[in-house]
C-alpha cells in the first residue's frame, strides 16, 4: 500500500465535482506514476482542465480525495506548480520578475530569486530579454516565460493545462520536442492536459481517455515502442501512427 | 529631448496660439484680446508678483483637495471594489455627488462650512472624487481572473493578491481616472472662487471682467490651464515611474 504511494507521485481517488445542477466529474480515479508524463486527452468541455485543477487545489472537489506524494490536497503548496493556457503573465512587469515571481511570493529575497529566475530563463531559451515587457513578445516566448516561472519554484509535480494550444504550430512542434527532453532530464512527474491526440501520443509516457461530461476514465494508454527514438523520427514511426488512429476512431463516436 | 509626443504637444500648441492670435486681430469679438497682449499681461502679472500672490491662496483649497480626492479615492474604490457591501453603502454618494449640479450644491455648503478653505476643499473633492472611485472600483472588479489565479497556485496570500496583482492591473485606468479626477479638481479650484468667495486666481478673473482688462483675464486663465497641462504630464511620468509595463505603446 505504501509502495503505491511512492511509486505515484499523484493519486486521485474517487473524484466528483459539481457546478450546480452540472456534473462535470463523476467518480473519476487515476494515478500519475512518478517522474513519467501522463496526459489527460478528451473532446472540449469533457473535464480536464476541472480536474487538473483540483489537484492544483485551485478548485475544491465536491467529493473524494487527491493525493500527492502521500499528503491530501486542500489548497495549492509547494509540491505543484502550474503552467496555464493563457500564459498568466503579469503585463505591467518584466520577463524577470514574472519568471522570479512563484519565489517572490515564498519570501524568498531579491537578489537569490533574480539569479535562479536568470538561470531558468536561459534553460528555456530567452535569453537577453530578461528586461522586456510581455507586450514586446510573441505568443511562443510568452508561453516559455510562464514555463520558466513553473519550473523555477521547483515543484516535484507539474501541471500543464493545454500549454500549447496559444502558440502557432511550428512553435507547437518545436515545443512538443523540447518537452521531451525536459521530461528526460528532469526528475519530475508531469500532467499534461490536450485535447490534440497527435500531441499526446507524441509526449506521453501514459494516456489518460476521458469522456465528456460527467467524465470518468474510459482508457488509459502507454505507448511504448517508440519512447527511446529521436525526437525526429517518433511521427514516422507507425506504432505512434496506429495509436493515434485507434484513439480517434474510439473518442469520434463522442464527438458526432 | 524631441520625443514624438514632445514635438506633438509644441506643434499643437503652437496651432492653437497662432489661431488665437489670429482671431484677436480680426473684429470677431472686441472681448477678445490676441494672444500676444495676453501673454503681456501674464508676463507685467508675473514680474509685479501679482500671480504669485494669487497662487497662494488658489492652490491652498486645489491641493487639499486633490490629496483627498486622490488618496482616499483611490481607497474607497479599491474597497468599493473588493466588498459588495461597501459598494452598496457607499456607491449612490458618488453617484449623488456625480450627477447633482454643482451651482445647486455651493448654496447648501456654504450654509454648512461657511465661506472659507473647508468649503472650497469641499468643491474640488466633489468634482475630483467621483470619477476616481468609480474607475477604481471598476477596474477592481474586472481584474482578469487568470493571473489571479496564477498567484494563488504560486501559494500568494489574498493579501498579496490585492497589493502584488489587483492593483498594479487596476492602475492603468486607475491612472486614467486620477487624470480626468484631477482635471475636474483643478476646474473645482476656480469655480469656488468665483461662486464662493473672490480669491486668488478666480478674484483676477473676476475683477478683470468687471473692469474690461480682457487681457489679464485670459492670462489667468491661461495660467490655470497651464498649471493643468503641467500637473497631468506630472501624473503621466509617475505612472510610467511606478509601473513600466503599463506604457504598451500605440496599436499602430
Amino acid at each position: 500500500m505504501s509502495d503505491q504511494i511512492t511509486d505515484n507521485a499523484v493519486s486521485v481517488k474517487n473524484i466528483y465535482k459539481n457546478y450546480g445542477e452540472i456534473e462535470a466529474l463523476r467518480d473519476l480515479s487515476l494515478d500519475f506514476p512518478n517522474g513519467q508524463l501522463t496526459s489527460l486527452l478528451g473532446p472540449s468541455g469533457c473535464g480536464k482542465t476541472t480536474l487538473l485543477k483540483i489537484i492544483a487545489g485551485l478548485l475544491p472537489a465536491t467529493q473524494g480525495e487527491v493525493f500527492v506524494n502521500g499528503s491530501l490536497v486542500t489548497k495549492p503548496g509547494p509540491d505543484r506548480a502550474f503552467v496555464f493556457q493563457d500564459f498568466a503573465l503579469m503585463p505591467w512587469a518584466s520577463v524577470l520578475r514574472n519568471v522570479a515571481f512563484g519565489l517572490e511570493l515564498r519570501g524568498v529575497n531579491k537578489n537569490e530569486r533574480e539569479d535562479i529566475a536568470a538561470k531558468y530563463i536561459k534553460d528555456v531559451g530567452l535569453v537577453g530579454f530578461e528586461n522586456s515587457f510581455p507586450h514586446e513578445l510573441s505568443g511562443g516566448m510568452r508561453q516559455r516565460v510562464g514555463l520558466a516561472r513553473a519550473l523555477s519554484v521547483d515543484s516535484p509535480v507539474l501541471l500543464m493545462d493545454e500549454p500549447f494550444s496559444a502558440v502557432d504550430e511550428q512553435t507547437r512542434r518545436k515545443f512538443q520536442e523540447d518537452l521531451l527532453n525536459l521530461v528526460k532530464n528532469e526528475n519530475k512527474t508531469f500532467i499534461f492536459v490536450t485535447h490534440s491526440i497527435e500531441e499526446a501520443v507524441y509526449v506521453s509516457d501514459q494516456i489518460a481517455i476521458l469522456l465528456p461530461r460527467p467524465s470518468r476514465v474510459s482508457e488509459i494508454i502507454k505507448p511504448k515502442g517508440f519512447r527511446n527514438k529521436d525526437v525526429d523520427s517518433i511521427r514516422k514511426d507507425s506504432e505512434y501512427l496506429d495509436t493515434v488512429e485507434s484513439i480517434w476512431k474510439s473518442l469520434r463516436t463522442y464527438v458526432e | 529631448m524631441l520625443t514624438r509626443s514632445f514635438f506633438l504637444k509644441i506643434l499643437s500648441g503652437a496651432l492653437i496660439f497662432g489661431a488665437w492670435e489670429y482671431a484677436g486681430r480680426t473684429e470677431v469679438n472686441y472681448a477678445l484680446p490676441t494672444f500676444l497682449e495676453s501673454m503681456k499681461a501674464l508676463f507685467d502679472m508675473t514680474m509685479s508678483g501679482l500671480i504669485f500672490e494669487a497662487y497662494a491662496d488658489t492652490l491652498r483649497p486645489l491641493a487639499v483637495g486633490v490629496f483627498i480626492s486622490s488618496f482616499i479615492g483611490i481607497g474607497i474604490g479599491v474597497w468599493v471594489g473588493l466588498s459588495e457591501k461597501f459598494d452598496w453603502l457607499v456607491s449612490p454618494i458618488f453617484i449623488i455627488m456625480q450627477a447633482a449640479p454643482l451651482a445647486a450644491l455651493i448654496p447648501l455648503l456654504i450654509m454648512a462650512y461657511g465661506i472659507g478653505l473647508t468649503s472650497k476643499v469641499f468643491v474640488v473633492c466633489i468634482m475630483a472624487m467621483p470619477v476616481i472611485v468609480l474607475n477604481t472600483s471598476v477596474a477592481v472588479k474586472n481584474t482578469p481572473s487568470s493571473v489571479k489565479e496564477m498567484a494563488r497556485s504560486f501559494l500568494g496570500t489574498e493579501k498579496d493578491v490585492i497589493l502584488k496583482i489587483i492593483i498594479p492591473a487596476a492602475s492603468p485606468v486607475i491612472f486614467a481616472g486620477l487624470r480626468l479626477g484631477v482635471s475636474a479638481g483643478f476646474i473645482g479650484a476656480i469655480l469656488a472662487e468665483l461662486k464662493i468667495t473672490p480669491t486668488g486666481v478666480g478674484d483676477i478673473i473676476s475683477y478683470s471682467r468687471m473692469t474690461a482688462d480682457y487681457p489679464s483675464m485670459y492670462a489667468a486663465i491661461f495660467s490655470i490651464i497651464l498649471l493643468a497641462v503641467l500637473f497631468l504630464n506630472l501624473l503621466e511620468k509617475i505612472e510610467n515611474f511606478f509601473f513600466k509595463g503599463n506604457n504598451q505603446g500605440y496599436i499602430s
